[in-house]
């Protein structure tokens, strides 16, 4: 090892994913005085998945507070602080360990305005990773992003792209009412180039957004998944099927119209979700899209999700049990009435 | 009252046990017990439904803190909690509107007894989950201490309370972060059936909180003077920046848990042996024997109050309902948006 030598710093202006997420937080932090961080090891280790690195030194412990081993408290402290004049943004390590803290997000920020009659908004930002991908088994890789987005009250957000790692953070502090932010962890190395100023301007917390353009059948997707339907797309296109791609990135509300007019093109649809099939946010895209596009359907909308057991360790195992590219090609060509290529 | 309380409290929190004073806490213990006994009428005619959870005998705790705290502070507390804001400011007529469902309610009709919501007087509920309100305290004073405010945030809540996780997680994050918090626990012996013995390995609650850091004391939850004495000792060390302090108010509940309660997990000898201790003839004799009151003054303050529970009454009787059309408002800040 000693003898090679590095690879050349590249000269452009690429970035990663985690590098976005870190920016927004940087600008957030740096254009309201109001918003600070917190959550376990955001501080002085730099974040479980290294993002808040450097923050701790630049912004000082009272804006970047690592926290005790508390989600509930400190979840619950977000909402406090929120309550009386803060932009709190908590940090919890995984959606995982957001279980720990749902009674505060469910019973408490998604409730309070309702309860109080209008009087109490909650203007809270919780950050946190999700999704499979790096053999962490069964207690750290699930998608339960769709349970949240089952709860009125809460605005779900599942950035995709560098772009919008880098641009949701402020629109969701400017929300007056809680925002989740799901980070998936395949995504955090993700490299492309650095997401100019305007663009990252012009992001919204409203709309689903259209990835690729298709005529045959529509994949609907988000977050980590994002990667392999474009994929998936690619390859139906070698086998001349053209393939929209819509990534919802707001899984609370549904940007039904973007997800609507995609499968009134096409005719035919498939939702690929990393979260499980049962009772899951993929149902819920499938069974609007049959109350309000039946009729403009020519075949029975497709679901590929992962597969119903705890995440394997085993990286065999878990890449059987997420989508796969092959899953969605198959299911795209099953809406087309072909069987497998 | 015993004699310790008037004389001042170290730490400067001395009670001043003048005519007006005492009158002051002498009307709010019979607003707040002859509001509660009435909702228990109402609730017999259906007039307020659901969950109903009465304070009868713990009026002395709620009076006696909210008397040592400033229109600047803040109140977080549970599903028995029509004390809190009654003390604090929130009109009888808003409360007993809520309690009746009705629009002009403290919460709009969407809260209920056990959600009582009062910005103006910094009540932020109402939280019917056990221990849940204890983080929610801690952020409010953590947004306080950031801001340079002084505000003292009270969070009150039960024995039960204190066996939740989130009680150890608040202590603890308070105290770490020396937070602006007095954490009032209002031990009235049990949760709904099951006796502090049987849910606390100990039942030292203050040493709990003195394992996390801090400052903490029992208090006679009976005595409204021993309580005002006993939290104005917290509320000024807090101010002082001393961090959170622990009160446990040692009290008890004369009526069942909440509306259902056949209450056989206490005897009635116990119960009667407790009447005894009755915060409200205690605070009456110990002023009259004092010379603080007289009969009429009595009968005026009692007459005064009941005008005030019957217009409370009357104006939620004919408050207006929330309209079903605005069922999902006040989901999000945006109306618009499911
Ligand atoms: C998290 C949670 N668990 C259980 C309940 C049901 N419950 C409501 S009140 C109560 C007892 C709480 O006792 P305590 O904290 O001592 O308060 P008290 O009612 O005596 O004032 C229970 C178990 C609840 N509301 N929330
Ligand atoms: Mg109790």
């Amino acid at each position: 090892m000693s003898t090679q030598t590095l690879p050349p710093i590249p000269q452009t202006a690429t970035t990663t994913y985690r590098e976005c997420v870190r920016e927004a937080i940087r600008d957030a932090l740096a254009r309201d005085d109001r918003v600070f961080l917190m959550g376990e090891d955001v501080g002085h280790y730099g974040g479980c998945y290294a993002v808040t690195k450097g923050l701790l030194a630049e912004f000082g412990p009272d804006r970047i507070r690592d926290t005790p081993l508390s989600e509930s408290t400190f979840t619950g402290a977000g909402i406090g602080a929120a309550l009386n004049g803060m932009r709190p943004i908590v940090e919890i390590m995984t959606v995982n360990f957001s279980l720990l803290a749902m009674d505060q997000i469910v019973n408490g920020a998604a409730t309070l305005l309702h309860m109080s009659g209008g009087q109490f908004t909650v203007p809270l930002v919780i950050r946190m990773a999700t999704g499979a991908g790096r053999q962490l088994a069964a207690q750290h890789s699930h998608s339960l992003e769709g349970w949240y987005a089952h709860v009125p009250g809460l605005r779900i957000l599942a950035p995709a792209t560098l772009t919008d790692a880098r641009g949701m953070l402020w629109p969701a502090l400017e929300d007056p009412d809680p925002v989740l932010i799901f980070e998936h962890v395949m995504l955090y190395n993700a490299t492309g180039p650095t997401p100019d100023a305007d663009t990252v301007k012009a992001v919204d917390i409203t709309h689903a957004a259209r990835r690729r353009e298709g005529t045959d059948v529509a994949l609907i997707t988000y977050g980590g998944m994002l990667g392999r339907t474009l994929e998936a797309a690619e390859a139906l296109e070698k086998d001349g099927i053209s393939a929209e791609v819509i990534d919802l990135r707001v899984l609370r509300p549904l940007d039904e119209d973007t997800v609507l007019s995609a499968v009134r093109r096409t005719r035919r649809a498939v939702v690929v979700d990393e979260g499980w099939r049962s009772g899951s946010l993929s149902a819920e895209i499938s069974a609007r899209i049959m109350d309000q596009a039946f009729w403009d359907l020519d075949a029975p909308v497709a679901r590929v999700c992962s597969a119903e057991v705890p995440m394997p360790y085993a990286k065999h195992l878990e890449q059987a049990a997420l989508p796969s590219v092959e899953a969605i090609v198959q299911a795209a060509r099953g809406t087309l009435g072909k069987g497998a290529p | 009252m015993t004699a310790e309380v008037s004389k001042p409290a170290p730490g400067g929190g001395k009670v001043h046990l003048t005519h007006g004073h005492l009158m002051a806490l002498l009307r709010d213990m019979l607003r707040v017990r002859r509001f509660e006994d009435r909702c228990a009428e109402l609730y017999t005619q259906e007039k307020i439904r659901g969950f109903l959870h009465l304070y009868n005998g713990e009026e002395a705790v709620t009076v006696g803190v909210c008397a040592a705290l400033e229109p600047r502070d803040a109140v977080v507390a549970t599903y028995r909690e029509h004390a809190q804001a009654l003390v604090r400011g929130t009109s009888m007529r808003a409360v007993m509107a809520e309690m009746f469902g009705k629009a002009s309610g403290c919460s709009g009709g969407r809260g209920g007894s056990m959600h009582l919501f009062d910005r103006e007087h910094r009540l932020y509920g109402g939280n019917a989950i056990v221990g849940g309100g204890l983080p929610v305290a801690v952020g409010l004073a953590l947004a306080d201490a950031m801001r340079g405010r002084d505000a003292v945030t009270a969070c009150f809540f039960g024995d039960g309370a204190a066996a939740e996780g989130e009680f150890h997680e608040s202590l603890n994050l308070a105290a770490l972060w020396r937070l602006p918090v007095l954490f009032l626990c209002e031990n009235n012996l049990y949760a709904m059936g099951t006796a502090l013995r049987f849910s606390h390995a100990s039942p030292d609650l203050a040493a709990r909180a003195h394992s996390y850091g801090l400052p903490a004391e029992s208090v006679d939850g009976m005595d409204v003077v021993a309580v005002e004495a006993a939290a104005r000792r917290a509320v000024t060390a807090i101010r002082a920046g001393a961090g959170p302090y622990f009160l446990e108010c040692r009290t008890y509940r004369f009526r069942a848990h909440s509306m259902f309660d056949a209450q056989l997990y206490r005897e009635k000898a116990e119960v009667e042996e407790w009447t005894h201790r009755d915060p409200l003839p205690r605070l009456i004799d110990w002023m009259r024997t004092a010379g603080h009151l007289h009969d009429d003054d009595l009968k005026a303050l009692e007459d005064a109050v009941a005008t005030e529970l019957e217009d409370a009454v009357a104006f939620a009787e004919a408050a207006e309902w929330e309209p079903v059309e605005t069922l999902t408002r006040f989901v999000t800040s945006a109306e618009d948006r499911p």
